[in-house]
Parts: structure tokens; sequence; C-alpha cells
């Protein structure tokens, strides 16, 4: 078995795992966590809908970011996508998406403030870049016979509007709408840095214990977004598009000379600022290396890693929950419930509820990542078994497991999960700001301190951190001619 | 009916943003969110109304969700007054021209911090921070606290001569103090540091268990809470406004508005009372 690539691959990626466990904070730290588990499932069960006057307007606010967000960043990304053969322009997406909507909310909100752009822009910028990747892999798939059966002087627009886009219709329109279910996720963890989305009520209701609140909040989202099939019908897209840029809300008007302030001022680092000039810069730049990127990059890879090889594992053990090739239709629909639970919670908010409820260490993060991109690859490769057929005196249970399945969907389970290395990476420095020592705990000190020129040189090096990863992850798949379609 | 629909919304739409130019004079306030969320809401609405009437101008409160939120909200002149911390009041002004402290609590002038413990240390009440809390998990409050974070921190760095990560086994910052208090009380951390008032309020209202959760050492007292102002108000909200809003502030005894915060009274207040705060916030690094 060791002489398959993909196995020793496999066992490579585990023997880091297991190494980074040695280094890793791994405690549950809180005296009672299951008392709070129960609680906090006791609130889920007895969801209290009336708690908040806000909470509908916030329902209604975190739809209309998603809209609006994910439209603007549909139509720049679709525009990128037509120039992306260019290097620099994919140097330029590869950077924009390798930050995180939430950092881009922080950045924004610091010259915006709450103007509803600081939560448009945090969605439109980094789901542009992901967009011009995604649409211009599907772009080039397009079958290149039809634009040559075209009569000569054809202009290259009637061309593309013609044979390209015809071709490519159902899988564009499948990723975008795919990609609104993302954006709502991305709108509602927003609220927890002070948007006017379903995070900031939830934020409340959590911090202060109310789980009957919080537990109604999460239901109605999930709702929303089980739901999605039922009402966003193509008829009713221009409505939704059009009406959406009014339902964002008031904020308070743009002041341009503080995104002036901000561009001049803020993010030049200090000695510069000073007038130390560069002498100043190089003794700066090494104390915020060694004191806070460094000890930072490191919980962020090893807490990545452990991240990943949980999220593989708990795929493997959760696809044949949906398969069609075990058991009854019981189980099949509680495995379907328990996956799209799992899938719709942003990885934010699991790890936000674990937090609270394990205390501080990574095992909360590891889990909610886990949790959450199992969710999602273990519903691609359920859904996958399903279109394998066995013989008929194929071998039942567990031998059908381990020597029928495994072995066939094992390759596109790798490829899925090196295609969410990347996406792991950058949810695991997010998840700094709520305490561990990732990346992003260094990003928010820096703000919490109004030191924006140290948050973004942080913020920098994590864009950096995502595009090495992201390489790396294409070059393994590459390696064990891996193919995958993308996922969020 | 899609056409009907459009037109409402656009309605809607453009109603929304008359409404937002009408209210363009609104005097905007926020504070630091140092408590329980609905508690400060409840709060402030309180003093928004009260501002409201006493300037006879329209007032309202907005909730952030961290201390840097509400010191660039001051900053950005998206809102002209703000209950700071002293931390966050002298790192606001530094960053306002003009701006000035115009009222503080009665109890400010002498705020303290209490260390809590969990029982399971079996730490009792000292004079000075028990050398037995090193080893422990310890918890701060925000990252900008003036007495969640700016103080302890001094004080540990006093007493052991090394950061708080050297000193203790895990360091978090729980976010406020309520929660600080919840954390130590179920002893998800060992040790904590908390904005006494909090405390004290919470005692009386009977929500700390005091067999699971005790204060071991009281620091002395130094400037905290204030109002601040930014220095561009009279300009445009008309002269003289900065002293009406101090005299509504001074003026305030509205017994269960004060029992809120909770403060006995505002009384006057200056930048330089919260000169103290800035050195210590510079020695340990906090500002440049």
């Amino acid at each position: 078995m060791l002489s398959y690539p993909t196995v020793r691959t496999s066992l490579i990626f585990l023997a880091i795992a297991l190494v980074g466990l040695l280094f890793a904070d791994i405690a549950i730290t809180a005296n009672n966590p299951w008392r709070d588990l129960g609680n906090f499932f006791l609130g889920v069960l007895t969801p209290n809908f009336f708690s908040s006057e806000g909470l509908l307007t916030a329902l209604l606010r975190t739809v209309a970011f998603a809209f609006v967000g994910v439209t603007v960043g549909g139509i720049c990304g679709f525009l990128l996508a037509l120039v992306y053969r260019f290097l620099p322009v994919r140097i330029f997406c590869a950077f924009i998406r390798a930050i995180h909507e939430l950092f881009w909310a922080l950045i924004f909100l610091q010259f915006f403030g709450f103007h509803p752009l600081t939560g448009v822009l945090a969605i439109a910028i980094p789901y542009s870049g992901i967009f011009a990747k995604v649409y211009s892999e599907i772009l080039e798939e397009a079958d290149p016979e039809p634009g040559r059966l075209l009569p000569p002087g054809t202009g290259t627009i009637t061309a593309f509007l013609y044979t390209k886009i015809p071709d490519c219709w159902i899988q564009l329109r499948t990723y975008t709408a795919y990609r609104l279910e993302c954006g709502l996720r991305s709108s509602a963890i927003l609220g927890f840095v002070g948007l006017p989305t379903l995070g900031f009520y939830l934020e409340t209701s959590f911090s202060q214990g109310m789980y009957s609140d919080a537990g109604a909040m999460l239901i109605l989202f999930y709702v929303l977004i089980a739901t999605i099939p039922l009402w966003v019908k193509p008829k009713l897209l221009p409505v939704y598009i059009l009406g959406a840029p009014f339902f964002l809300g008031d904020g308070f008007p743009i002041v341009w000379g503080n995104v002036e302030r901000f561009f001049t001022q803020d993010i030049v680092p200090s000695p510069l600022r000073d007038g130390e000039g560069l002498a100043g810069l190089i003794p700066w730049l090494n104390e915020l290396m060694v004191e806070q990127a460094l000890p930072g990059i490191w919980n962020t890879v090893i807490l990545t890693q452990i991240a990943l090889v949980a999220t593989g594992i708990l795929t493997l053990l959760a696809f044949p929950l949906i398969s069609n090739h075990f058991g009854g239709p019981i189980r099949r629909t509680s495995g379907h419930v328990f996956l799209v639970i799992a899938r719709s919670t942003p990885e934010y908010i699991l790890a936000y509820i674990l937090l609270q409820l394990w205390g501080p260490s990574m095992l909360p993060a590891v889990v909610a990542l886990a949790l959450h991109n199992g969710g999602i690859i273990g519903h691609l490769i359920g859904r996958q078994t399903n279109t394998i057929r066995l013989r008929s005196d194929a071998p039942q249970g567990f031998n059908r497991y381990s020597w029928e399945l495994v072995p066939r969907v094992y390759r596109s389970f790798l490829a899925f999960l090196f295609y969410r290395w990347e996406i792991i990476m950058r949810e695991t420095a997010i998840l700094g700001i709520l305490g561990i020592y990732t990346l992003g705990f260094y990003v928010d000190s820096a703000i919490q301190s109004i030191r924006f020129d140290q948050a973004m040189v942080l913020i920098l090096i994590t864009a950096m951190l995502n595009i090495g990863v992201d390489i790396l992850g294409r070059y393994i798949r590459r390696k064990l001619a891996l193919q995958t379609m993308p996922t969020c | 009916m899609t056409h009907n629909l459009i037109r409402k919304l656009l309605i809607i739409g453009l109603c929304s943003l008359f409404a937002a130019t009408a209210s363009a004079q609104t005097f905007i306030f926020t504070a630091i969110p140092d408590e329980d969320e609905t508690k400060l809401v409840e709060r402030f609405r309180g003093i928004a109304d009260y501002l409201s009437e006493e300037l006879d101008a329209d007032v309202k409160y907005i909730p952030v969700k961290s201390y840097a939120a509400a010191v660039s909200a001051f900053r950005n002149n998206q809102v002209q007054l703000a209950w700071f911390g002293g931390l966050s009041g002298v790192q606001a002004r530094s960053l306002v021209p003009g701006s000035q402290a115009i009222a503080q609590g009665t109890e400010d002038q002498a705020f303290y911090v209490y260390f809590i413990a969990h029982e399971s240390t079996g730490l009792d009440r000292a004079d000075s921070l028990p050398q037995e809390v090193r080893g422990k998990t310890f918890t701060f409050g925000s990252k900008g606290s003036t007495s969640g974070r700016l103080i302890p921190e001094y004080h540990i760095r006093e007493t052991f001569g090394e950061a708080p990560e050297d000193v203790f086994s895990r360091v978090g910052y729980s976010g406020n103090h309520t929660r600080t208090l919840r954390l130590v009380e179920s002893g998800t951390y060992e040790v904590g540091a908390m904005n006494f008032a909090v405390w004290e309020k919470e005692l009386e209202n009977e929500n700390i268990d005091t067999d699971a959760v005790k204060v071991i050492w009281k620091t002395p007292g130094f400037p905290n809470y204030q109002w601040s102002i930014r220095g561009d108000v009279d300009e445009n909200y008309g002269e003289g406004f900065t002293d009406r809003v101090r005299e509504a502030l001074l003026s305030l005894d509205d017994p269960e508005l004060l029992e809120s915060f909770p403060r006995s009274a505002f009384i006057p207040a200056s930048n330089d009372d919260y000169e103290p705060i800035r050195k210590v916030a510079k020695e340990i690094g906090i500002i440049d």
C-alpha cells in the first residue's frame, strides 16, 4: 500500500499533524464544559424568537449584505476572469482572496466606520478574487469547437457571448448560487466586528449566556440557508439585486478625510511616520517579526495542519451517513441534517460557541474547522458514492466501506482536502480574533492598540502564508494528478 | 407584480435616504463595551433620552463591539461624545486634536482593580498581589481596557518583574468585566482582574457565587472613566454646545441612571487628570 503516492502523502500529513499535536495547546479548560454544552443544546431546543427587536432587521441586513457583496464580487470577478491569463491579474486576485472577509472588514472599519460600504466591500473584494479564479477555470474548460465554426470576422465579444457562455452557463450559474450561500455565511459573521448583521446579536446573546436567544438566531439562520432553493428564484433575482442596496441600513456618512488619513498616515510604519527613516524601520520590523509574526505563523501552521487532518478523518467517518450503500432512510435523513448543520454553520461561529463552552485552547478551533470542512467534503463525497454502482455480490458493512468505497473515492477526497487546505488556513488565522494565538490574535491586538501599521504588516504576512499554502496545495494536487471542482 | 415590488423598494429606499439627511445633525455618542451589552444599551438609551431633553437636540447612542471601535468612531467623527475608560480616552484624545475630557464619575478619581480568584486556588485576600498566583491561568478583560488590562498588567510587571505571559501558565482576554467574573467564577480561569465597580454592583444584585470566587487583592487607586467630547463640536452643533453637554452631564441626578453606571454623581474632569494613565500605558508599551 505504501507504494501508492496518495497513501504516502496522507501518511506524511498525518505524521505532521501528530507531531503538531505535541506542540499544540489542546485542553478543555472550562470546569464544567458538559453542563454548558447541555445548557446550549437546551437553548437550541427552547428557542426564543422574540428576544430582540432587532432580530428580523438583522436577518434582513444579513441577506442584503450577502446579495450586494456577492453581486459586486461576481461582476468584478467575471471581468477579471476575462483577463485572468495575465500574470499580474492572477497575482492580484490571489492576493485579494488571501485576505479573509473579517480582515477586510476590520480594515474598512477604520476609515469608513459603520457605513454599509464597509460590509459590502469586505465581501465583494475577496469574492472578486475567488470568482475570477473559478470563472476563468470554468471558461477555460469550455468546448473550443463552436468557436471554430464561426464565420471569419466575427467580433471577439460576439464570439464569447455565443460560443463560450452558452457552454458554461450551467456551471457558472451553479457556482454563483453556491457562492451566494457562502456570502450569507460571510455576511452573518461580519456582525462579530460590529456590522448590523446576525453575528452582532449572536455575539451579544452568547457572551451573556442567553442560549435560547442564540438558539433562535441559529435556527433562523439554518432555515434561511436551507430554504435558499425556495426563495432564490431566477425570476426574483432582479428584485433582490435591485432591492438589496436599500436594506443595508444607513450607517454613518463617510468622511473622505479619514480615508486619506488612513492611507497616508495610519498604515505608514511608525518609524517612517516619525521621521526615523530606514534606520528605524529595520529594528521595528525585527521586533514585529520576533514578538508577533513568528509566534503567530507557528501557531497558525500547527493549527492548520491538525485541523486539516481532523477534517480528513471526520470526512471519512461522515460520508457513509448519507451514502446509499449503507443502512436505511432514517440514518440517511439524520445524516443529511447533521451534515447540513455542520456545513451551514460558519466555522467562526462554531469556534466561538465551542470556545465559550470549553474555554480557550486550540481544541475548539480544531473541532470547529473539522466539523465545518468535514461537513462540506463529507457531503460531496457521500453524494459521489451514490453514483458508484457495486456488483451485486459486493461485500457488506465495514468491508464494503473499506475495500470498495474508500479506495474508489480516495482520490477525490484528497483533492477536496488539498483544495480546502488554503481555506482552512485562512480561517485558522482569523480565529485568532477569538483569542487563540494565531496570526489573527496579533492583528486584533494591533488594531485594539490603534497600531494599524503593525496590523497591516501582519495581514500582509497572513496573505503571503495563504498564497504559499495555495501554491503548495496546487503542486501536490498536480503531482498526485488530483482533479476537483471548487468549493468555498 | 415584479415592477410594483421594485417601485415599492425604490420608494422605501428614497425615504430612508431622506431620513438619513434629516438626521445628519444628530448628536451621536458611544461607550466602550465593558459590560454585558444588554445592560449598556439600557443604560445609555436612558442617557440619550436625558441628553435629548436637556440639549433640546436629537441624541442617539450606538453600541460598538470593541474598545478600538469606540476610539475609531470618535476619531472618525461618527460619534462626537464617548464614555471612555482611562486608556481608551487617552488614546482617543491623542488622535483628535482639541478633544477634551469633560466629566467623570466621582468614583473615577480613584478607581480600583480587583484581582479575583476561583476557590480551587485556595487564595485569600491579601495586602499585595500574592506570589502564589504564579503558574495559574489568568484572564484580563478587553485588550484595550484600563481596569481590565492596563492597570493589572502594570501591577503584575511591578510584582514579578516579568511579562504576564511568563508569570501565568495561560493568559486570556475575556472581552469585558462581566465575562471575566463569569470565567473565574466557573473556574475556566483560576485568576482574573476586573473593574471593582462591576464587581460591587453584581455583588449587590446577588449575581456572584461568593463560594466559588473571591477578591484576593485590591489595587491602589487610579483615574478612570470619563466623558470625552470632540473639539469641533461647537463648530458643528452651535457655539457653547460643549458647555451645554458638560452642564447636562454634571447636573444629571436621576438616581436610577446614576445607579446603572454605577456612579454617585458626575464631576468635572480635564485631560490632565489622565496623565498618570498615559504614563503607565507608555511604560508598558501599550501606546507609543
